[in-house]
């Protein structure tokens, strides 16, 4: 009696071997380092620049462990925090804004454990420091966007097929016309009826009064949605291309919900610069180019993008500016070559019709406007030398391209190289232009000492909790209180690994459910050696663990089973560090009924089982 | 078949307790109301570590003087530590930065610790979202129990969750402690906890009512709960410790956490005995109302 066979010592273990395995990568310390990319996002890190940051750290005999190139960066470690923030200054101060340089802490996991999947615990950001932003997009502004487009292309089609609108206007997200008699009113109807069938689903909503000749056209459910699902995405990349350039060694974008995007910057402890090349606006200018005769005093001569060498002159006034591009796509024309579709929303089709009219033939340029820092060395009040950082606005060509015909609200740019370069400019164009405007309806901003405090007030509650717990099991319950200590460790080491395994995050609330665990965890053995108690005044030792175990089984079950749902409720409505409870309390339940049933049982066998006792001190 | 101590004896008295607290916690919440954290009320916090004290007076002065007349200015865990909430409804979030570079320039230098801004919407939709999900919780609970046991175990097991959760946030009302989204967090913990307990002695008395038929309702009670009284103990004083340990050493921004899970035990033992029992009491569990072997049991018996 009380034996376990071969193949349930065998599984017990091998789960324990792999919770070993995965925890292990938490004991390994981190390496400070640093990573060296572009400021330019469209150019990777290469073997020329490791060379130069390799050929500056060696003149100024600054140490470091090793230098490489990894995913389009350059990493560089160093055995100490002030070696890294000596070459960081260095490299800095000689290669000031060409390079962004982030400050990391790279985790020194040996290869053979990497090759097996494992990594730390990624730590929330009230354990790392940083900021959280959560930006809200504007939905409305881009389904009224999308309206006016809507309403110019009507007015034209409806106009070429000579039906004669009365009045037409957006209202209340909706397209009102009106038109002069009962004809037109049928075939506009007519129209909308073929238009409306899109690729998804029925794209609008006719509201028909024919008494009044009017006709109310609003966007379904489905067209909403894809406006919407278009326009967060659309800020995504744009919002990931501008989070590059805050260098930032791993930032998070992500949609949350319908209509929101959550920006989280680890490391970063100035949520007001953040904050600036976040929310910034309309980084692309449509000008047309310099001729004869433009007078001197109103053109502006500008760097190409790709080619620092050439220039071009361009009128100072700006036909169209970033924010008035809708769309911006990569296509081949007619033979075969690259081209980029580029969509403008109504009034930026019309001012550029107006300032194309009488231009065919001169060329178009499309401006990049970046806001960028300038790193300076200057000398402060106490005669150190000290970093300064200055905002400036830079403007590249990234596009020069001849007027050919009339342009509206939908053109395309020819001749733009290869397909990789065209889909290069698509990018530039798209990023520079927001599809909806956003706000920041949340952020926060831990600094990074209250981080490390967190992380070790934490640390230090664990200790504590754990300690007194084990104390009193072994006093309370003699060699079972020891089997049950035993899997109380065991059952941190497993939460350990599943949340290492799974990239689960830890948080303060994170590591507050582990504490809260520790002390809920022994529950279930506490229930199980009061049963064997009682067992034990009518049946012998064997009979009384055995049936004290497979009694209290039921009565263990049930009673996890509701706090899981507790706890899978918070994983729902929760969010950051509310969410790490919820995890860290499921993970912990889950284990915690494995080690303490099972594990302890497994000891107890050893330790008790096929033997013949006579008193069992419990 | 010792029965220890007669805990049905003082089922009256501990049900006027119970009914007169839960009185209190109901009127106390619906006239003061929770003083609600940042995370509900939408707003900026702005939270300054020092070198050495500084005068709260003469913060709160420099932000007035700035235009911030609805800001709380107070100590944070420590006097080194200042925490500075400003109630803005109006979704500016650039507040935290703009206070923290008046109080630099003022000459109160020190480290930015954090900054929170919540805006009005997300305040409100965290408000939504937490009753939600606190109503959810309970239903679901309530649809396992019932499933599980029997209706009126889950009548039983709501209403001490119910009794458990008004109650602290009745004292959370009482006295003005802040309720954030960590207090939240641990109120779902509680619930899960004071259901752990509840779960564990009703399990007893459904077990107890198929074996000894011997015994009246009120008896067979008094002995299940002595039976479970040794784990409930002990349980509940291992969740103490750890409790008290973090409650202690586990710092300022995890205090209310702590404190209501403190609450959640002590209540949610006391509901497991005497909320639980006094239901299945008035509501005269009988014999026939567990009769019915359940179908799941085996299947579980059998397993480690």
């Amino acid at each position: 009696m009380n034996k376990f066979s071969l193949s349930q010592f065998i599984t017990i273990f091998v789960v324990l071997v792999l919770g070993f395995t995965y925890a292990l990568p938490n004991l390994y310390p981190t390496q400070p380092s640093i990573q060296v990319a572009y400021t330019d996002s469209g150019k990777s890190a290469d073997q020329i620049l490791l060379n130069q940051l390799e050929d500056t750290l060696k003149e100024t005999n600054s140490d470091f462990d090793s230098l490489f190139l990894r995913d389009n960066k350059i990493v560089i470690q160093f055995s100490t925090l002030d070696q890294q923030l000596n070459a960081k200054t260095i490299l800095q101060n000689k290669f000031l804004d060409k390079v962004i340089i982030a400050l990391n802490l790279e985790p020194t996991t040996p290869d053979w454990l990497k090759s097996l999947g494992g990594r730390p615990v990624k730590l929330g950001l009230d354990l790392s420091g940083g900021v959280h932003f959560l930006l809200e997009v504007d939905i409305d502004t881009a389904e009224q966007g999308r309206l006016e487009l809507l309403l110019d292309t009507y007015r034209k089609t409806f106009k070429e097929d000579r039906i004669k609108v009365a009045d037409s206007s957006i209202k209340d997200l909706a397209l009102h016309f009106e038109f002069k008699d009962r004809d037109s009113y049928n075939k506009a109807l007519k129209q909308y009826r073929t238009d409306s069938p899109g690729i998804t689903g029925i794209q609008y909503l006719i509201t028909e009064r024919p008494t009044a000749n009017k006709l109310v056209l609003e966007y379904s459910d489905i067209a909403l949605k894809e406006i919407r699902d278009y326009a967060v995405g659309q800020n995504l990349t744009t919002l990931r291309n501008r989070v590059n350039e805050l260098g930032v060694s791993e930032p998070v974008v992500q949609r949350q919900g319908s209509s929101r995007i959550v920006v989280e910057l680890p490391g970063v402890q100035d949520p007001t610069a953040a904050k600036k090349i976040i929310g910034k606006t309309a980084n692309l200018e449509f000008r047309l180019e310099a001729n004869s005769r433009t007078s001197p005093l109103r053109k502006e001569e500008f760097n190409f993008k790709n080619n620092e060498y050439a220039t071009a002159f361009l009128e100072r006034a700006v036909v169209v500016a970033g924010d008035r591009v809708t769309n911006a796509s990569t296509g081949f024309d007619e033979s075969g070559f690259s081209q980029v579709n580029i969509t403008l929303d109504m009034q930026g089709g019309r001012a550029l019709q107006k300032a194309t009219s009488g231009n065919i033939g001169r060329k178009l340029a499309v401006l990049f406007v970046e806001q960028k820092n300038k790193s300076e060395l200057i000398i402060d009040e106490n005669g150190k030398s000290v970093i300064q950082q200055t905002s400036y606005i830079e403007k590249n060509i990234i596009s020069l391209a001849t007027v050919q015909a009339v342009l509206g609200t939908s053109f395309r740019i020819t001749g733009v190289g290869n397909p990789q370069e065209a889909s290069e400019l698509a990018l530039f164009l798209r990023a520079g232009a927001l599809a909806a405007p956003m706000k920041f309806v949340e952020e926060r901003t831990v600094g990074p000492s209250l981080g490390k405090e967190n992380i070790e007030l934490g640390m230090k509650s664990i200790m504590i909790g754990f300690t007194l717990v084990v104390l009193f099991m072994a006093l309370y319950y003699r060699v079972f209180g020891l089997a049950a200590n035993i899997s109380l460790l065991l059952n941190l080491v497993l939460i350990t690994g599943i949340m290492s395994l799974l990239g689960a995050t830890l948080t303060l609330p994170g590591i507050a459910g582990i504490v809260l665990t520790v002390g809920m965890a022994v529950d279930a053995n506490v229930l199980i050696f009061s049963r064997i108690r009682e067992e034990l005044k009518e049946k012998d030792p064997q009979s009384a663990i055995h049936d004290g175990f497979s009694r209290a089984f039921v009565t263990i079950f049930d009673a996890n089973i509701t706090t899981l749902i507790a706890a899978l409720v918070l994983y729902i409505i929760g969010t950051g560090p509310i969410k790490g409870f919820a995890v860290t309390l499921s993970i912990g339940i889950i284990t915690s009924m494995f080690t303490a049933i099972v594990c302890t049982r497994a000891m107890v066998n050893i330790i008790y089982g096929n033997k013949n006792i006579k008193e069992l001190k419990i | 078949m010792d029965i220890r101590f007669q805990f049905m004896k003082y089922r009256r008295m501990a049900a006027i307790a119970s009914i007169a607290i839960f009185t209190i916690s109901v009127l106390s919440l619906g006239f003061r109301g929770l003083s609600l954290g940042l995370d509900f009320s939408g707003g900026t916090l702005v939270e300054v570590s020092y070198e050495t004290p500084v005068d709260l007076e003469s913060i709160r002065n420099t932000l007035i003087v700035n235009g911030y007349d609805d800001s709380q200015v107070v100590n944070f865990g420590s006097n080194l530590d200042v925490l500075i909430k400003v109630a803005d409804q109006n979704g500016n979030s650039s507040i935290g930065d703009n206070i923290f570079q008046i109080l630099e320039a003022e000459g109160f230098k020190g480290e930015l610790k954090r900054v929170e801004f919540v805006g009005p919407q997300v305040g409100a939709e965290l408000r939504d979202q937490g009753g939600l999900g606190m109503i959810v919780a309970l239903f679901m609970i309530l649809f396992y129990v019932a499933f599980r046991f029997q209706y009126k175990f889950a009548l039983g097991a709501v209403a001490a969750l119910g009794h458990d959760v008004v109650i602290i946030l009745g004292l959370f009302s009482i006295f003005a402690w802040d309720f954030d989204l960590t207090v939240l967090a641990a109120l779902l913990a509680v619930i899960g906890y004071s259901l752990n307990d509840t779960i564990v002695v009703s399990d007893r008395i459904r077990e107890n009512f198929r074996t000894e038929r011997s015994m009246d309702p009120e008896e067979m009670v008094d002995l299940s709960l002595n039976q479970t009284l040794g784990r409930t103990i002990v349980t509940s004083f291992t969740t103490l410790l750890v409790l008290f340990a973090l409650f202690i050493f586990g710092g300022e921004m995890i205090k209310g956490f702590s404190l209501a899970l403190i609450l959640g035990v002590l209540v949610g033992t006391y509901s497991s005995i005497y909320v639980v029992a006094n239901m299945l009491m008035s509501l005269t569990l009988t014999q026939e109302d567990l009769a019915i072997p359940e179908p799941e049991g085996a299947d579980f018996d059998e397993l480690p």
